[in-house]
């Protein structure tokens, strides 16, 4: 808002306004915690989905739906990887519309999760990895309790400021492979400083899952946003 | 027409639907459908055969939705469909399709004759519960049958727009010149839903059962955009 603004509206028309989510849902204790994590394509999405299940795996009952347009791409480089067993991990299809899929008809994702909610009782966590998308891919908060937004420096150091409902609305915003920033010529100091001022109060994070394979501040992240169960 | 018919009918509605290609996506992967010209064709066969099916028992769905039904009927329904649907990729779309059509259908008609359809058969076939929240809404069996036939081509037109690139505008052409079959098919099922179910017509198509079983397959090996 600009200083000579002195009055405020009941709605703002202001797109680039931010500020958290007053309508944060509450997760019934019965079902686990869903978290989504969105992003361009190449952004990281898989590698930090697998920083998270190496980091959380041995402390949280974890299963993780992944949409990548290659089906079960994304699912067999967690298997490889070595941090989930198999059949924690579901791919769905999204029908060459994977902004759709977590956004406008969650049905293929909500069935997934029930799925692994059924197969593993007790489930902590789901982590939904979305495919890669634009800046404007959310996730519908039917689908997810919670998201993350994963933007890399390679991408450019403009995207940040490019804003979208990415960037400017999700939980988290991470900002990835900060070590490859010297050799792209990216600022890394900009990019943070436009992410900053996109989101207002809301948290940014920056990482190299080459220099901290294990994401242990998005992991902490994660932690403080789980609700506590009951028993 | 009942308005929950044409919502069922949305491509924006939240059932799940825009993952199915309805067999477009294994035909377009065998060359068989290439371009607009060879759209007519696949549509109208899909119409004639899984259109004319699911029109039949979504019809005969909402008739039984709109009445007091025996106990034991959903099950029986669905057993029929599901006796015409030898394809058990086919069978796990529809019911994919049924699943999050009921969960959507739940919270925007919620009702007693659903509640009783479900714990019958936890995950019912699509055209069933199109055929029952149309009954449950006050539509009339043809205003079930005519919305899913006409999603019968609806959703593998969309996919070939996705798939092939081809130009909307023509697609939506291709689309609309099927509306007076669309019709035919939705009246010939409306004729016949107070039918017993194991009465019901049943068309088949084996060369979509065929696509949709080797495009399960398929799968597992290569690059597949669609459940179905």
């Amino acid at each position: 808002m600009r200083a000579e603004h002195d009055h405020v509206h009941p709605v703002s028309f202001d797109p680039t306004e931010t500020g958290p989510d007053r309508y944060a849902p509450a997760p019934a204790a019965s079902r686990a915690y869903r978290i989504g994590i969105g992003g361009p394509v190449g952004s990281g999405k898989t590698a930090l989905t697998a920083a998270l299940c190496r980091a959380l795996g041995g402390e949280l009952n974890l299963a993780v739906v992944t949409n990548d347009i290659y089906t079960t791409e994304d699912a067999d480089f967690l298997r490889k990887a070595g941090v989930l067993a198999p059949e924690r991990v579901e791919a769905v299809q999204t029908g060459a519309c994977p902004h759709t899929a977590i956004r406008d008809d969650i049905t293929a994702n909500l069935d997934a999760v029930e799925t692994l909610e059924s197969r593993f009782p007790g489930l902590d966590l789901v982590i939904i990895e979305s495919g890669g998308d634009n800046l404007t891919a959310v996730f519908s908060r039917g689908l997810a309790d919670s998201q993350v937004f994963v933007v890399d420096v390679a991408g450019g150091d403009k995207v940040p400021r490019k804003g979208g409902p990415g960037v400017t609305t999700a939980d988290l915003l991470v900002i990835n492979k900060t070590d490859l920033a010297p050799l792209v010529g990216a600022d890394l100091t900009v990019m943070t400083a436009d992410a900053h001022c996109m989101r207002g109060d809301l948290p940014v994070i920056t990482q190299s899952l080459v220099e901290t394979p294990d994401a242990p501040d998005v992991a902490a992240w994660v932690r403080s946003v789980l609700p506590v169960r009951a028993g | 027409m009942d308005v929950c018919a044409l919502i069922l009918a949305d491509s924006r509605f939240p059932g799940g639907g825009h993952v199915h290609s309805g067999g477009l996506e294994e035909a377009v992967n065998r060359k068989l459908v290439t371009s607009e010209a060879d759209l007519p064709g696949f549509l109208r066969s899909r119409l004639r055969t899984a259109g004319a099916l699911a029109a039949a028992f979504a019809a005969a769905s909402a008739h039984a939705a709109s009445r007091s039904v025996h106990s034991g009927y959903w099950r029986e329904l669905d057993a029929e469909l599901d006796a015409r649907t030898p394809s058990p990729a086919q069978r796990l779309a529809s019911r994919a399709q049924g699943r999050g059509t009921a969960r959507a259908g739940a919270a925007a008609w919620p009702s007693p004759v659903l509640t009783t359809l479900l714990a019958e058969t936890p995950r019912p076939h699509h055209p069933v519960v199109c055929g029952a929240l149309t009954g449950i809404a006050g539509g009339a069996p043809a205003d079930a049958a005519i919305a899913v036939a006409y999603l019968a081509v609806s959703g593998p037109a969309s996919a070939a727009v996705r798939l092939l690139g081809l130009d909307p505008f023509a697609v939506n052409a291709v689309v609309a010149r099927l509306g007076a079959e669309v019709s035919r098919v939705a009246e010939a099922a409306a004729a016949v839903a107070g039918a017993d179910p194991a009465e019901l017509p049943a068309p088949a198509s084996p060369a979509l059962d065929l696509f949709a079983e080797a495009h399960a397959r398929h799968h597992e090996e290569e690059v597949r955009l669609f459940a179905s």
